[in-house]
């Protein structure tokens, strides 16, 4: 599995992020880097614990560093997540968490999947 | 994660600081100030936003030094013009393209070192404009002393001097209202106030004897025409240098007692810049060698002057030329110095940044703060003790690393005095208290010492936490904060709470020992002169038979149990103790009837067993309502009491009353010796009694 097949699995845009990120071996470390990350935990913990504000963070970081590495589906659902908890609760969020949690998951499986083909 | 790909992005270039979130942003801008050339800002972030950290910093002024880019997903126009609104340089949007996030950094950055580099620039040109300005007028005032015959050392004494004295004068009062710019207005202003002898006939000017009526008239006019010559300079009228330069050309040869010429101004009404230089001119004259009187050497001239024998001066001025006298030869030593150093310095300086352009002052101040900031931090993190600096404004602590981890509290606290973890750390006003302290103290005594209890970890710990308040430089100084550490002091507190308590406790039983008993009683009468009080001694009847038949131990044992039996029958706030032996005290206070609960106290000791022997009191009760709250008569009418149960056959209690007055005692004399011999103790008590 190549870095753009990768991409094309997680429903990202290769050719967006490798005109903005000098190397390959610079897009390679920050893919990989995602499953560390530990901003999904923290919106399911908080989330769960109706902590909105804290929630609302966390969606947010997630929205940045999805933008940053072009994966657009996540981007785009994690995006209206933390719009509708910039100002706490709304009826719309559960929706759009569960959207997340299935794209997050979409985008994972993918990471692993070129993970284990490049024997990384 | 963000952060590491922006760090990736500008490379191994920079020296690169990361803040998790606007608080330990807000402290790295503290404690790194004039190091920092760049700061990438996100908004959204936890603890304290973007914002907020913009704030901080605009209110800190750092904003006007530090350019700050800020970076975010954020792209709601107001944000965007919020953030230009509190000073920020450049707003950079997501997702970032590594070229353009590394060139606006770079050109921010050089943006600003060019900045900085040209403010250097222009305060050298300022420097080096003045210094010509100073130039010419020496030159000038150089052409009037030359025509004159004097030395050119004439005119560069009067500026030394006039600086020296204006600066004392500035120390001592404020009542001319002068500047340090004022000052060196008037003290280059001086070299021209004999510039209107350039109008005087050389014959008269260089006369050797003495002048004529007429001549002396003449001669005087050089102080008009000087001020004419100023008033005249035709664009420049208005400079404060000229305005100076003019007064002390007309003035500089009046006198305080109003006999001076050419206007007869007395004291005050003599501006100041013309008495300073009235003073210098009248001590360089006396100190120098003239055609007609070789040179007084400084001491003698000083005191010719306070004495009035050269003119008369404003007593205030006197005052300061008796202050600055010792300074006086070294300085006109060095002040004709000054013009050669000056140049030579200026060359070599220039040659020296030319060739160490990287190197400046600045930055070798850099390298020892560097320096001591790792002396510091090593210290800090040998020491095991919890060190912390704490500002008011921006209102944080910092913690050392060991401290942080000890208090179980982040390096950097905000507001830390409404933190409920710091308030839980330092409970029971216990913060309050130190902050008080550390207000009320003064700059010249800024330490403060204070003992309280720590909770950390899951422990509450004694501790002496050292203080120094930190205080402005200004006039009147401000409380900026303080710095300090907290020392464990916790097993030598327990050590001596523990000795404390050895020396108070009766060591078989545990109750309190005869000498802390009576203290404490004391101390309770005083507290309630109105309260109803009754002491109460009660002894073990056949305690010497349980010692014969069943041995020491066995009686050490029901001395115990007696103790536990009382303790469990009393209110937490009397006082039991053991007096000695088989004998107990026990002082309470009540309220109403005291026989029913004297009755019950009794009743729930005797009458029950210990194995197989059998536990009987006789008691003697007194209170002070009858016997008053003198502490030997009280125990002295209780053991009365006492000694009657036992002599109408034991086994019960008795109240004092009057009949009893003359009778024996048990005890008395009262020993305050007891408690420290247990077994032998309560052996030799035993057959003492009965």
């Amino acid at each position: 599995m190549t870095l753009q097949e990768c991409y094309a699995a997680l429903g990202g845009d290769y050719a967006g992020v490798s005109s903005r990120l000098p190397t390959e071996r610079m897009i390679q470390k920050f893919v990989l880097k995602f499953l560390n990350d530990g901003s999904y935990d923290l919106l399911l913990r908080s989330m769960e614990a109706g902590d909105y504000a804290e929630a609302f963070r966390a969606a947010h970081t997630i929205k940045g560093v999805c933008q940053n590495l072009d994966f657009t589906v996540l981007y785009q659902s994690s995006s209206q997540l933390s719009e509708a908890l910039r100002n706490g609760f709304t009826p719309e969020a559960p929706a759009l968490m569960e959207q997340v949690k299935t794209d997050y998951r979409q985008t994972v499986e993918a990471i692993r999947a070129y993970q284990a083909s490049a024997g990384l | 994660m963000n952060r590491s790909i922006l760090a990736d992005m500008l490379g191994e270039e920079y020296e690169i600081l990361e803040a998790e979130n606007g608080v330990e942003a807000v402290s790295a801008l503290q404690k790194y100030r004039m190091e920092i050339d760049l700061v990438l800002l996100d908004i959204v972030m936890p603890e304290m936003d973007g914002f907020e950290v913009l704030t901080v910093m605009n209110r800190n002024n750092w904003i006007e030094d530090i350019p700050v880019i800020m970076i975010s997903a954020e792209t709601a126009p107001s944000h965007i013009e919020r953030a230009y609104n509190l000073g920020v340089t450049d707003f950079i949007t997501r997702p970032f393209n590594a070229l353009v996030v590394h060139h606006r950094v770079v050109n921010t950055t050089l943006l600003y070192a060019k900045q900085k580099k040209l403010v250097g620039m222009v305060a050298d040109q300022i420097y080096q404009k003045e210094r010509q300005n100073t130039l010419m007028i020496d030159i000038l005032s150089h052409i009037v002393e030359f025509r004159n015959g004097e030395s050119g050392q004439h005119v560069l004494h009067i500026r030394t001097l006039t600086e020296l004295l204006l600066r004392h004068l500035i120390l001592k009062t404020n009542r001319y209202g002068l500047t340090l710019a004022d000052i060196s207005t008037i003290s280059i202003a001086s070299a021209l106030h004999d510039v209107g002898k350039i109008s005087i006939p050389g014959e008269i000017l260089n006369k050797p004897g003495r002048f004529t009526d007429e001549e002396f008239s003449i001669m005087k006019t050089h102080t008009v025409i000087g001020a004419e010559m100023m008033e005249a300079v035709p664009i420049h009228s208005s400079e404060p240098l000229i305005k100076v330069a003019r007064d002390i050309c007309r003035w500089h040869h009046e006198r305080w007692d109003g006999r001076g010429y050419p206007d007869g101004l007395r004291g005050d009404d003599i501006p100041i810049s013309a008495q300073i230089v009235a003073l210098a001119d009248v001590y360089d004259a006396l100190t120098s060698a003239r055609v007609y009187k070789p040179p007084f050497h400084h001491d003698k001239a000083v005191q010719m002057i306070v004495n009035g024998e050269c003119g008369a001066f404003n007593p205030l001025l006197m005052e300061i030329l008796q202050d600055v006298a010792p300074l006086l030869p070294e300085q006109m030593q060095d002040g004709a110095d000054y013009v050669r150093t000056t140049q030579l310095e200026m060359r070599s300086v220039a040659q020296e940044m030319r060739h160490y352009e990287e190197l400046s002052a600045s930055e070798r101040t850099l390298q020892l703060l560097e320096h001591e900031r790792m002396k510091y931090s090593f210290f800090a993190a040998m020491s095991q003790e919890i060190q912390f600096e704490y500002t008011v404004n921006p209102c944080l602590v910092t913690l050392n690393t060991w401290g942080a981890n000890r208090l179980g509290l982040k390096e950097t606290v905000m507001d830390p005095l409404h933190n409920d973890k710091v308030r839980s750390i330092l409970s029971g006003g216990d913060l309050e208290g130190l902050v008080r302290a550390l207000r009320s103290t003064t700059p010249a005594q800024p330490v403060v010492t204070h003992e309280c209890k720590i909770f950390c970890g899951d422990e509450e710990r004694w501790c002496r936490i050292i203080a120094r308040a930190t205080w402005s430089a200004d006039e009147p100084p401000q409380y900026a904060g303080a710095i300090g550490k907290a020392v464990d002091i916790h097993e030598s507190q327990m050590k001596l709470a523990a000795l404390e308590r050895m020396a108070s406790h009766d060591p078989l039983t545990g109750l309190l020992n005869h000498a802390s008993a009576r203290k404490r009683i004391i101390q309770r009468m005083e507290e309630q002169p109105d309260g109803q009080f009754a002491m109460v001694i009660f002894d073990l009847d056949h305690f010497k038979m349980a010692n014969n038949t069943y041995g020491h131990i066995f009686g050490d044992h029901v001395l115990r149990f007696l103790a536990d039996k009382l303790l469990e029958s009393i209110r937490g706030a009397d006082i039991a103790a053991r007096v000695g032996g088989d004998e107990f005290l026990l002082f309470l206070e009540y309220r109403g009837e005291l026989e029913p609960i004297i009755s019950r106290i009794y009743h729930a000791i005797s009458g029950c067993a210990y194995e197989q022997f059998p536990i009987s009191l006789s008691m003697g009760i007194a209170r002070t309502d009858l016997v008053g709250t003198d502490y030997e008569t009280l125990f002295h009418s209780a053991d009365q009491a006492l000694y009657k149960v036992k002599r109408s056959g034991r086994g019960w209690y008795a109240f004092y009353d009057e009949s009893m007055h003359d009778m024996l005692s048990v005890i008395s004399p009262i020993d305050g010796s007891e408690g420290e011999e247990e077994t032998a103790d309560n052996v030799k008590k035993g057959e003492d009694n009965l």
